[in-house]
């Protein structure tokens, strides 16, 4: 993790304070910023506007020039002016996602960014899982986030900027070459990959806009249930069942492992709150195999950012140790691998 | 020559108690972010202590399936990469048995060693 100086901080206040100006077309004091954990290279940092006497709560989303981003990243994750084309368009399409407001230009100097409103909630699974505010919300998020996800994979692909399409022979390609790329020999993984290219589901003739991310950790949550969808910068086109699957993925269950969807409800919960929102029939068979496909995705991510501090991009005991829960995905994929046949 | 105890294991132990029992709480009151870092250094150091007790042993039981596996005596990891090489060929799938008991057997003591409680 980078320490960021008080230096930066007053920089950017001084941006947003220009900006924020520009976009309500009065003075903005900037109030309350500060920089979101996160990781160096994609960074968030939240702030208060007062403008005419109005607070506004908002979220800066910023990419400083380059630095720090693996290969894969820079394939496969948009850029912060597409990020905030796709959230208009879910956004203007009903889907509970951070409203954007604006972006910043090149002369701001930030890098790529944009401004969008805060919501609130928290997205910390340990907390949502186990404290007793939310216990009512834990009864209602798998079938909320197989409503919201319906509404996300009907958004009118014509209000969307040019994304790119990633069906499964895609996906199964890069995963090989991200493996090529570590050359360190990973036996589950290349067995995993040759199940997986074995039953590949057909493309489809309509892709859909696929969130890419939506997994626990990545919505917020209040005492009422989910709030919004965040992190939409591994958005595409391509097949709807991707989603279902990343989401079942068992990393992001938090122990809590008898409810696959995300913790907190059952395969068929999640299916058939998707279903009765609008969302196309499920078939188990295409949902586990993007499931399986999730499962060795998480787990090469995790060897990818160990590589992020291996390779020297970036310094962080914090991705070095992530290296070491690949084989978390292993253990799962073995067990997959049995069940599915 | 050996070096004295404690090996290697034991101060691994006591340097991830001691940080976890004592610098972890300190930490927590004063800088919450740090506190953070601080339990995936002490999570860290309990993989190592397990590594140096288990690692060795389990090393040398997967070398062993592996030279069975292939019918060839080779390092480590010449043996995975042939391994590896296979299954992205699919020479080998998961309806061969033997490999699956090679990688089951391979697949428990790694994740006895860097997350016994995954279930």
């Amino acid at each position: 993790m980078n320490v960021h100086t008080s230096t930066e901080t007053e920089t950017v206040a001084r941006v947003l304070g220009e900006a924020t100006h520009r976009h309500f077309g009065a003075p903005a004091a900037i109030e309350d910023l500060s920089r979101q954990s996160g990781g160096a290279s994609r960074q968030t940092w939240s702030f208060d506007a007062v403008v005419n006497g109005e607070r506004h709560a908002l979220i800066l989303r910023r990419d400083p020039p380059a630095q720090g981003k693996t290969e894969r990243e820079r394939a496969v994750a948009i850029d912060r002016a597409t990020e905030f084309r796709v959230l208009r368009a879910a956004h203007d399409a009903g889907v509970r996602a951070p409203e954007p407001l604006f972006e910043l230009t090149p002369r701001d100097g930030l890098g790529e960014a944009y401004v969008m409103r805060r919501v609130g909630g928290i997205a910390i699974a340990r907390k949502l899982l186990r404290d007793a505010p939310y216990e009512a919300a834990r009864g209602r998020i798998a079938g909320q986030l197989g409503e919201i996800l319906a509404r996300i994979h009907a958004t009118d692909p014509a209000t969307l900027p040019p994304l790119m399409r990633r069906e499964a022979a895609d996906h199964i390609a890069g995963l090989r070459r991200s493996l090529d790329a570590l050359a360190q020999p990973q036996p589950v993984f290349e067995l995993a990959l040759t199940w997986l290219d074995r039953r590949k589901p057909a493309p489809l003739d309509r892709p859909v806009l696929v969130h890419g991310d939506y997994r626990t950790g990545n919505y917020l949550v209040d005492e009422t249930g989910v709030t919004t969808i965040l992190d939409w910068e591994l958005a595409h086109l391509g097949d709807p069942v991707e989603d279902l699957g990343w989401l079942c993925v068992k990393s992001w269950r938090f122990g809590a492992i008898d409810k696959p969807a995300g913790g907190f409800g059952s395969r068929e919960e999640l299916w058939a709150a998707y279903e009765r929102a609008g969302g196309g029939t499920v078939d188990p068979v295409r949902a586990h195999w993007w499931e399986v496909f999730g499962t060795v995705h998480w787990g090469i991510i995790c060897l990818n950012q160990a590589w992020k501090h291996l390779s020297g991009s970036i310094k962080s005991m914090e991705h070095a140790s992530i290296g070491r829960r690949a084989v978390e995905t292993e253990v799962d994929l073995l067990q997959l691998l049995k069940q599915g046949a | 020559m050996a070096q004295d105890r404690p090996t290697a294991a034991e101060l691994l132990a006591a340097i991830a108690d001691f940080l976890r029992e004592e610098a972890t709480p300190a930490l927590d009151r004063t800088e919450a972010r740090l506190g953070f870092q601080m339990r995936v250094a002490v999570n860290s150091l309990a993989i190592l202590e397990r590594e140096v007790r288990l690692g060795p042993a389990a090393d040398s039981r997967e070398h062993e399936r592996l030279v069975a596996l292939l019918g060839r005596k080779a390092t480590l990891d010449e043996l995975n990469r042939e391994l590896a090489r296979q299954l992205r060929s699919g020479e080998r799938d998961e309806s061969d048995t033997a490999l699956m008991t090679h990688l089951e057997a391979t697949i428990a003591d790694k994740i006895a060693i860097a997350n016994p409680k995954w279930r």
